[in-house]
């Protein structure tokens, strides 16, 4: 545990320090000064934060307030932290396309630049969990398979149902399918408890058995369908119909088939 | 009513249509034809599964469009199976259909009841059997026996009663103690307070010495969820509250409605659902069932922490944890 | 020596040393109508077959035990799980035996096809007035095969215990417990103690292949001699009557088609087999009570069950420190105890409303018994408003609604919407009888407008054939039972609450838009 917890401290700070160091100087030139990233760092951190709050204003501040605080309609971001800046507009869930009972998935608004500028903003006004490395992330690496499946069931299945397909919760929210997540996202979702989820904080699910679950997940993803059409991996209810359409189907009309005169 | 009046005639069977196959030996023969070359296909099928059997390693996968990667393995034996078996009987229907005979025969039903006579002659003797027996008259027989059969039905109940032990104590009770240390599930590590954030969850189990001594049926009992909110979000009465640790809320995981582990955490409402029948809890409220079949709250456990901050069980369940019975109150 | 011969030669071996030349003979010739919906019941027999013989195959490898294991086979992402033997021998057939995953397949969606077919069978024997008499007691042997499916069906599925599974059995244990008094303690007898304990599985493994297929066999085999030995009922048409079955002879017309429609059934059976996941236990994981996955069903058959439970109203009483826990007695006990016994006795309670105890070989068309035809539409839509509320939560996820609207929805759906359907369908069928009243007095309306001479336009009309004016009134239309609250003396009658309870279902039954009769048609054709 402790030497993740190192890993998630030097190591990966690395190549997100290379983004950083990337859009700050924006050019080919960047790439062969990264060698004195660590020197340029706060500089680079102050003119990325400052692009950040600029995205910010132009696009979130409407509904957030001008310095992140919330309004009524939505919530304070003081505190949350880049990785939840990271998934939130990362998967495109915000900016939010209408003011439903929940933000969807959909395809980001932002680019990658745009995200990382907005994450070391919000970032910058309080600290909070940070977007895991790519050295952290080394799930086929570090996770097991089968500890993941146990406690994806144990603490996942509930909602998101058993094969990671989604389900639904209450007054039309739902649990969304965690099928064709980035593993970095899948992370980032626990750590941070987005939307109606609870968040799965690092002591009572350690980052090691975050990965077996994100191994799991996609483990789950990849898996083929062993026993034909896999109707929606959501259970008997798919299988009930197909049983009254194709099979009592198909039945029926071999029957009526059977017991028409030929001519 | 109109069934005094003249019903409309039943003009009878209608006359038999011949078919192709019963004038044109031509069509005979290509009904025959297709017969053997759907049984021919039967065959094709058992040779597909057969290759398929013997050849096609199981761990190869193909690509069919609409159902995605299959195994290649399953598939062949499937199909070949299902062509084998369908077109033997497809062969069989269109032998029947268009080369056995199809003149359709009327074959006279009679009613079921007998000859009045012979109907009556069976009565009688049913009755003068009665009679006979004096099961009538004798009545102290009738009841001795009536008394008898009723009771030795018993005796398989009886014989049955080993099935398993009498609901005991157990029934109410849970691994859940004064001082209990919660352990997360897996990993049976202890928790911190400060370990849990607000809005996270845990699922938790009572500390066992060796965790390879948890069983199923443990399991089924101590089933926890713990869940911290801010303190200020609850609405509890103040023995409730008491119940809690710096906005930590532990509940049973056991749906009292069904046993279902109810575990759908809503971080934004504070809602629970359970996802068999959609009881809904409101965990500011002690888990008051706010929507669905459940009739009562979740049972609360009462949590503290010890001298290093790590949380234990106050207090055992107050109440029996799980789905209603008969003398769950007792 | 021809195939005929060698044929006769086993005839008469067969008699020879058994004298059944007779029987068998009459056997042989026996006529049997032919028409699709009458292959219902065959699907479901053939089913059964293929249950029996699949599940066989299923039995040479499963290991009922709930033993604690851990996994080593070679689904990998379940490797050093913990889990019951039960399960690990459930994943031995699917991964290790050849075939073995094909085989598991057969035999679920052929449990699948079973009861749907059952369920379709009795749906054909109701609305066509199948079950009277003299067929009263094979309708209840029927109800008896249904119920003992739906048993059988979840016993089966709960055999691997998956993860999916055991949640089904938590919740049965949970409908044990709610028995008043005597809840818990058939509780600890059905699981050897608290639940889930290691008994269950092997018990119910028992009770699944030996002792519910023997009854079934058994219910089976009456089920069958009934119909043979009653003949077949047929629909009305020309040359048919209640003394006759007009059809094919067994052979070798119907023997063929029979015989070959097992094999359709099979293949069909193994097509889904071999293209349709279904019951992936694998992805489910093993039980343990506590996990769950969302959108956890039973499987169809069960799923209005579940539904209703769903909708339960969350109600229970205390007294005394005892509880009784309505929210699941209602549901889960006594409303399918009310469905099933008045599915049951239905016979007897609408040959006691018509007063109609002749013998019927003659099957009705739905429309010419409205009210029967009402009851079955309404009991339909009950069952599928509590199916619907089953699967509410998938149903909200994929249709972007929320499972609380489905909720009250179904709740408010289940108590105002069945009525509605029986309101609806009897006017349905007076309609549809009126129908055919205007068909058999005016003909068919051929679409051809013809211009009088006085600038008029009528569209022709063209008589319908004899044999369908025939199908059209051959219907018998019985008037309402004639029960005055006093007899002939002007004393009141025993039980004249009965009576009048009586005589209005009689009069609801009997009403009727009236038949063509010949005279009608002559008094026409005098104009």
């Amino acid at each position: 545990m402790k030497r993740l917890s190192r890993f998630r401290r030097h190591k990966a700070a690395a190549p997100l320090l290379l983004i950083f160091a990337l859009i700050g100087i924006g050019g080919t030139f960047s790439v062969a000064s990264a060698t004195t990233a660590n020197e340029t760092t706060a500089v680079e951190r102050s003119t990325l934060i400052e692009e950040g709050r600029q995205i910010f204003l132009k696009g979130c501040s409407s509904c957030h307030g001008l310095n992140a605080e919330g309004v009524s309609i939505a919530p304070s971001l003081i505190g949350v932290g880049a990785a939840s800046v990271d998934f939130q507009v990362g998967t495109g869930r915000m900016p939010m396309a209408d003011m439903s009972t929940q933000a969807i998935r959909k395809a980001p608004v932002y680019t990658e630049e745009e995200v990382a500028a907005l994450a070391a903003y919000v970032a910058s006004l309080a600290p909070g969990p940070e977007i895991p490395g790519m050295e952290a992330l080394n799930f086929e690496r570090d996770g097991s398979t089968a500890e993941g499946g146990e406690l994806f069931r144990n603490n996942c299945a509930m909602c998101h149902n058993f094969a990671g397909q989604g389900g639904a919760l209450t007054q039309g929210k739902y649990a969304p399918t965690v099928m064709g997540v980035l593993p970095k996202h899948i992370y980032e979702a626990m750590i941070t408890g987005p939307q109606a989820m609870p968040v799965f904080n690092d002591k009572t699910i350690t980052p090691e058995e975050k990965l077996s679950i994100i191994k799991w997940i996609k483990s789950a993803e990849a898996e083929p369908n062993l026993g034909g059409a896999s109707l929606g991996r959501v259970g008997p209810v798919t299988e009930g119909l197909l049983a009254w359409t194709l099979g009592l189907g198909l039945l029926i009309g071999v029957a009526v088939w059977l017991a028409t005169k030929a001519k | 009513m109109s069934n005094q009046l003249e019903p409309i005639k039943d003009p009878g069977l209608p006359a038999h249509v011949h078919r192709k196959t019963d004038t044109d030996p031509k069509a005979a023969d290509r009904a025959e034809r297709q017969v053997a070359a759907m049984f021919g296909i039967s065959a094709l099928g058992t040779v597909l599964l057969v290759v398929s059997y013997v050849f096609i390693p199981d761990d190869i996968f193909v690509f069919i469009p609409v159902m995605g990667n299959q195994n290649a393995h399953q598939l062949g034996l499937g199909m070949g199976m299902a062509i084998s078996l369908f077109f033997i009987g497809l062969g069989a229907i269109h032998w029947a259909k268009t080369l056995m005979p199809d003149h359709e025969v009327v074959m006279q039903r009679h009613e079921f009841r007998s000859a009045e006579e012979d109907r009556k002659d069976f009565v009688a003797t049913v009755k003068e059997g009665a009679a006979n027996s004096g099961l009538g008259r004798r009545s102290l027989i009738k009841r001795s026996l009536g008394a008898a059969l009723g009771l030795s039905a018993l005796s398989p109940v009886l014989l049955l009663r080993d099935l398993g032990p009498l609901p005991g104590p157990e029934q109410k009770m849970t691994n859940w103690k004064s001082g209990t240390y919660l352990v997360t599930d897996p990993g049976d590590r202890r928790i911190k307070a400060s370990d849990l954030e607000v809005g996270s969850v845990a699922q938790v189990m009572p500390e066992f010495a060796n965790p390879k001594d948890r069983h199923l049926d443990d399991i089924a009992k101590d089933a926890l969820l713990l869940i911290r909110l801010r303190p200020s979000e609850f609405n509890l009465d103040p023995d409730r509250l008491a119940m809690t640790h710096e906005g930590i809320i532990a509940f049973s995981k056991i749906c009292s409605h069904m046993g279902c582990a109810v575990a759908l955490y809503e971080q934004t409402t504070k809602h629970l659902l359970c996802p068999c029948h959609q009881s809904t809890f409101d965990v500011t409220r002690a888990a008051k069932v706010i929507f669905g079949p459940a009739a009562r709250p979740l049972p609360q456990l009462d949590i503290t922490v010890d001298g290093e901050g790590y949380l234990i069980a106050r207090k055992p369940f107050s109440e029996p944890v799980g789905p209603s019975f008969w003398g769950r109150e007792k | 020596m021809t195939v005929e011969a060698k044929l006769g030669q086993v005839a008469n071996y067969v008699d020879e040393r058994t004298g059944a030349a007779a029987f068998l003979k009459k056997s042989l010739k026996k006529v049997f109508p032919d028409h699709w919906s009458f292959l219902l019941g065959e699907v479901a027999l053939y089913s059964f077959v293929i249950l029996l013989l699949s599940g066989t195959f299923l039995t040479f490898w499963f290991d009922p035990s709930m033993r604690e294991v851990v996994y080593e086979g070679s689904y990998q992402p379940l490797e050093g799980v913990k889990m019951s033997a039960a399960y690990a021998s459930a994943l031995h057939i699917s991964f290790e035996v050849r075939g073995g995953l094909l085989m598991r397949q057969i035999h679920h969606w052929a449990a699948l096809i079973f009861m749907a077919a059952i369920v379709a069978h009795l749906l054909r024997v109701f609305f066509t007035g199948a079950f009277r008499k003299p067929r009263e007691g094979n309708w209840i042997i029927g109800i008896g095969l249904l119920t003992l499916g739906i048993v059988e069906g979840f016993l089966g599925y709960s055999l691997p215990d998956d993860l999916l599974s055991g949640t089904g059995i938590r919740i049965a244990e949970a409908i044990i417990q709610a028995f008043p008094v005597v809840g818990s303690y058939l509780s600890y007898f059905a699981f050897g103690g608290v639940f889930p304990g290691e008994v269950f599985i092997p018990r119910i493994y028992i009770v699944h292949v030996l002792l519910l297929p023997g009854a079934f066999l058994a219910l089976i085999t009456v089920h069958l001699m009934l119909v043979w030995y009653q003949k077949h009922t047929q629909y009305p048409g020309p040359g048919r009557t209640e003394k006759n079955v007009v059809g094919y002879p067994l052979m070798p017309m119907y023997m063929a088609k029979a015989g070959g429609f097992f094999f359709i059934v099979f293949g069909v059976t193994a097509f889904l087999g071999a293209v349709a996941s279904i019951n992936p236990i694998w992805l489910y994981g093993p039980y343990t009570p506590g996990q769950i996955s969302a959108g956890s069903q039973p499987d169809w058959y069960m799923g209005w069950l579940d539904g209703l439970v769903r909708m339960a109203p969350p109600i229970e009483t205390y007294f005394f420190g005892y509880t009784i826990s309505w929210n699941i007695l209602i549901p889960g006990l006594i409303i399918p105890g009310i469905l099933f016994t008045g599915m049951a006795l239905y016979p007897f309670i609408e040959s006691w409303i018509t007063g109609d105890k002749r013998e019927h070989h003659l099957l009705d068309r739905p429309r010419n018994a409205p009210n029967r035809t009402a009851l079955g539409a309404m009991s339909l839509t009950f069952m599928l408003v509590t199916l619907i509320n089953g699967g509410n939560d998938l149903i909200a996820t994929h249709f972007d609604l929320s499972i609380n609207q489905i909720m009250w929805g179904t709740r408010i759906g289940v108590l105002v919407l069945p009525p509605l359907a029986f309101i609806i369908t009897k006017r349905l069928c007076l309609s549809l009888q009126r129908a055919d009243r205007e068909l058999v007095l005016h003909g068919r309306e051929t679409g051809r407008l013809l211009r009088m001479p006085s600038g008029e336009f009528v569209e022709v009309h063209e008589p319908i054939s004899p044999e369908k004016a025939y199908i059209l009134t051959s219907h018998e239309q019985l008037p309402a039972l004639d029960l005055p609250a006093v007899d002939a003396r002007g004393v009141k009658r025993a039980g004249a609450l009965k009576n009048k309870l009586r005589s209005r279902l009689s009069k609801a039954n009997a009403e009727s838009v009236p038949k063509v009769s010949a005279d009608d048609l002559k008094q026409i054709e005098n104009h």
